[in-house]
């Protein structure tokens, strides 16, 4: 039998002020770049134009930006997308008929020489409404799954504090693939919402099984005794070899999407790649160590109300 | 073998003889989505007040001759705003019997009234403008619908969006252009009398009287293809539109060579109203006019009983032919513009199979092989679950009618990651009752006892999030959205049902006591 842990019976909750500060460290640096380099969004919420083309030969951007010259395409992005012939050229909206803007830029483009022939293979155009709508719905679709996961755990655990000490714990995901996304330079588009949105359904899936195993633990005579924090790093250690497990296919499921993947999906593929590392570290220290902060402060709570009811 | 297991193994059988039924022919069974098939995806708006203020503007119309007939005279009866009618008396003799025609406009209420100066106005009812917004997206979406089933597109999707919008979806269409000026083209055919009274200069110049337009004819010279604007003086009242016509046909024009023209034919209302028009116009120039566009003023040379007429423009085979389109399917009620255009090419929807076909066989090779290595014989059960919920993820798709598209594609490599999860779970439980001492049978019927709580919680939790990305999501994302949601659904089935199964068949029907697990 090949096993990763035997027995385990780490302190992960006594160790927790380390989580703290590492995971503050972390967050810090995100919100940091959030906060200077700011994301950078596509064209599906800014509204604008995008024309993806495959070239025969590889050209210079320099070359491209000549031909686009001979039209007024006021901010434009040229970038080189995957394949070194494939380049996407990208738009701002501009006031006036931005639909017409693929076609002028095929005729731009045609009429430099030096570029050769080439193929557009992908326009796309999103209006100004449709942009803002496009935002609003990411902000409701983001909250409206906060929301059901809270309202679940509630229910399931009969437990507030552990749905909120859950969506803590995907706070702290969130911006640490927010800020990931933004420390590599990459867009958030649709795509990355839906990745983003997945990692929220993942991260709380560890979490659920940590919990699960503490109520299942919490009716047995074994527990008696234990601190509400031992009871909590007993359920974390037992589930730990099903949770390293399970990141580990979806690690590597990710992994291949991620280089195998294509071009298209690659931003994609590495919000659930920064995810999946992310979720199960916040399981085991975020969400748990939350809980119990929060369990022993509410108990201190009574504790000393308690004492003070004692000594009248 | 028990009878329980002979139940059980029919249900899979079952499932999995469906499953495959719905996945034959492949080809054919899974709709692509339009990044993966090519084609062109598109948001119309439709700008419905336009078609308020147009309502408006024929009930004023209306409103007029009514009280013209009745013998009233009008100084001015206009539309202000969106749907309000103001309108002045010659004198205020005729108050009431205005007021009655007034009532007729059952559409209408009477906002304000100023007795002395001898005006009122009429204001739309609030009820009567949300239905006309309706009825201009409804319109619209027939008469699109009808305009692309006649260009001849298979399977096309053509669905109302929120209020005002309309998603069109055009799978395999590869010229953008051509689709969108014939879906977004609103035409208005409209006859009109040439004001033949003002000269253009001086129209030009601003001295225009307030019945006549100035309407812009496009000429296009066929050597330098520059094109003219020539301006016409043009009388605002429209004689006779489209809506009263019964075909429309494309011919060779017989005055040009290597032109198109497009001949039209009224129905029996708009015959008589073109007589009577032509015969009252005799020797004046009648105005083809097209979205705003003038086509050409041919003479009246005489009454022209037939209901017939040609539209001249120097048209093109294909142009020629997607006008005959759009005058047949009809005007748009209102103008539409497009909010959003995704056009993805049949080449670069190839790559996106090719690369998401690698990603999900290079996803499933990987877990195959961990999950074979690390659990070996029960790894392969989860292997075998894993096939397994593979063909019935494809089949539900098929059979809901659902669209993969490359984010799907990708749902699907994630699902092969979260659906060995369950099993994962399941093992790694069976192993911590072998450890506590447990036989091989009671471990492994406490291991799935005990697991199940978990998984049925974890995989409501993702579901949860997957039906609010599809409620919320557009077109690819959507995908995404329904293949992880199926793809959670079958695991249940297939890493829990279907893995049992296989374990009590392996290690619990026999008669003799199983030992060891290979776990």
């Amino acid at each position: 039998m090949i096993e990763l842990f035997h027995a385990p019976n780490y302190n992960f909750i006594g160790k927790r002020r380390w989580a703290y500060a590492v995971s503050g460290l972390i967050m810090l640096i995100g919100l940091g770049s959030l906060g200077l380099r700011g994301l950078r969004y596509d064209i599906d919420f800014t509204g604008g134009t995008l024309v993806q083309v495959r070239f025969e030969q590889p050209p210079t951007v320099g070359a491209i930006r000549a031909g686009l010259g001979r039209i007024q395409l006021g901010e434009s992005v040229i970038q080189q997308y995957g394949d070194p012939r494939e380049y996407i050229i990208r738009a701002t909206l501009t006031t006036g008929s931005s639909e017409e803007l693929a076609k002028r830029v095929t005729g731009a483009l045609g009429q430099e020489a030096s570029l050769g022939t080439f193929e557009i293979r992908r326009v796309e155009f999103v209006g100004p409404q449709v942009g803002r709508d496009l935002q609003l719905q990411a902000i409701y679709a983001v909250l409206f799954s906060l929301a059901g996961i809270l309202l679940y755990i509630a229910w399931a655990f009969k437990s507030v504090k552990g749905g909120v000490a859950a969506i803590a714990a995907v706070f702290h995901d969130m911006i640490v693939c927010l800020g990931a996304l933004s420390l590599s330079g990459r867009e958030f588009s649709l795509p990355v919402l839906a990745a983003l949105l997945t990692i929220i359904g993942y991260s709380v899936n560890d979490t659920i099984v940590a919990y699960d195993r503490l109520r299942e633990n919490r009716g047995k005579f074994s527990q008696k005794g234990k601190s509400f924090a031992e009871q909590m790093n007993d359920a974390v250690n037992q589930t730990l070899s099903r949770t390293v497990l399970t990141s580990l296919t979806v690690f590597l499921s990710t992994a291949i999407l991620l280089f195998l993947g294509g071009k298209t999906l690659e931003d994609f593929a590495f919000v659930l790649f920064v995810g999946v590392i992310t979720g199960t570290y916040s399981t085991i220290y975020i969400a748990g160590s939350t809980i119990v902060d929060w369990t022993q402060a509410a108990e201190g709570r009574i504790a000393r109300r308690k004492k003070a009811v004692a000594k009248a | 073998m028990p009878r329980r297991l002979w139940v059980r193994c029919s249900v899979v059988a079952v499932v999995l003889a469906v499953s495959l039924w719905y996945l034959y022919p492949p080809r054919k069974s899974i709709n692509l989505g339009l990044d993966l098939q090519g084609g062109i995806h598109l948001v119309l708006g439709v700008d419905v007040d336009k078609y308020v203020a147009s309502q408006t503007e024929r009930a004023a119309e209306d409103l007029k001759s009514g009280l013209e007939r009745k013998g009233v005279a009008v100084k001015r009866v206009v539309r202000e705003g969106l749907s309000t009618i103001v309108l002045d008396l010659a004198n205020t003799t005729n108050w009431n019997d205005a007021l009655t025609v007034a009532a007729e406009f059952t559409a209408f209420e009477v906002a304000q009234r100023d007795d002395k100066a001898g005006r009122f106005t009429l204001a739309m009812r609030e009820r009567q403008v949300t239905q006309l917004r309706d009825d201009a997206v409804r319109q619209g979406l027939e008469t699109i619908r009808n305009r692309i089933d006649q260009f001849g597109v298979a399977e096309a999707t053509i669905a109302r969006q929120g209020v005002d919008r309309i998603l069109i979806q055009l799978p395999g269409v590869q010229d953008p252009d051509r689709a969108k000026a014939l879906i977004g083209k609103t035409a208005l055919l409209e006859f009109k009398l040439l004001d033949e009274q003002t000269p253009v200069e001086q129209a030009l110049a601003g001295r225009l009287p307030e019945t006549s337009e100035i309407l812009y004819e496009r000429r296009v010279d066929k050597e330098t293809k520059v094109e003219r604007k020539i301006p016409n003086v043009v009388q605002k009242r429209t004689l006779l539109t489209g809506s009263e016509l019964t075909r429309a046909e494309v011919q060779a024009d017989p005055n040009s060579a290597g032109n198109w023209q497009v001949s039209i034919e009224f129905t029996a209302t708009g015959t008589r109203i073109f007589g009577e028009v032509t015969e009252q116009n005799v020797a004046r120039r009648l105005a083809i006019i097209l979205d705003g566009t003038l086509y050409s003023a041919p003479r009246i040379n005489e009454r022209i009983p037939g209901g017939r007429a040609v539209i001249t423009g120097q048209f093109t085979v294909e142009e020629a032919r997607d006008l005959a389109i759009v005058l047949r399917a009809g005007a748009l009620p209102a103008p539409v513009t497009i909010l959003e255009e995704r056009t993805v090419g049949p080449s670069l929807g190839a790559d996106s199979i090719r690369q998401g076909m690698i990603a999900i066989l290079g996803s499933a090779g990987a877990v195959f092989v961990f999950m074979l290595l690390y659990y070996r014989l029960s790894g392969v059960i989860a292997d075998v679950a894993l096939v397994l919920n593979l063909i019935v993820l494809l089949a539900c798709m098929a059979a809901f009618g659902a669209t993969l598209t490359l984010p799907g594609i990708a749902g699907i490599a994630l699902t092969i990651g979260m659906a060995v999860d369950t099993n994962i779970l399941i093992f790694e439980r069976i192993r911590e009752e072998l450890r506590v001492g447990k036989t091989a049978r009671s471990a492994i019927e406490a291991g799935f006892a005990r697991a199940l709580r978990t998984i049925i919680d974890t995989h409501l939790t993702v579901m949860v999030t997957a039906a609010i990305l599809y409620n919320f999501g557009t077109g690819p994302v959507k995908g995404f959205a329904v293949s992880l949601f199926v793809g959670l659904a079958a695991s249940l089935f297939t890493a829990y049902f279907f893995t049992r199964l296989l374990f009590d068949i392996i290690y619990t029907g026999r008669r003799r006591k199983v030992q060891a697990i290979s776990i």
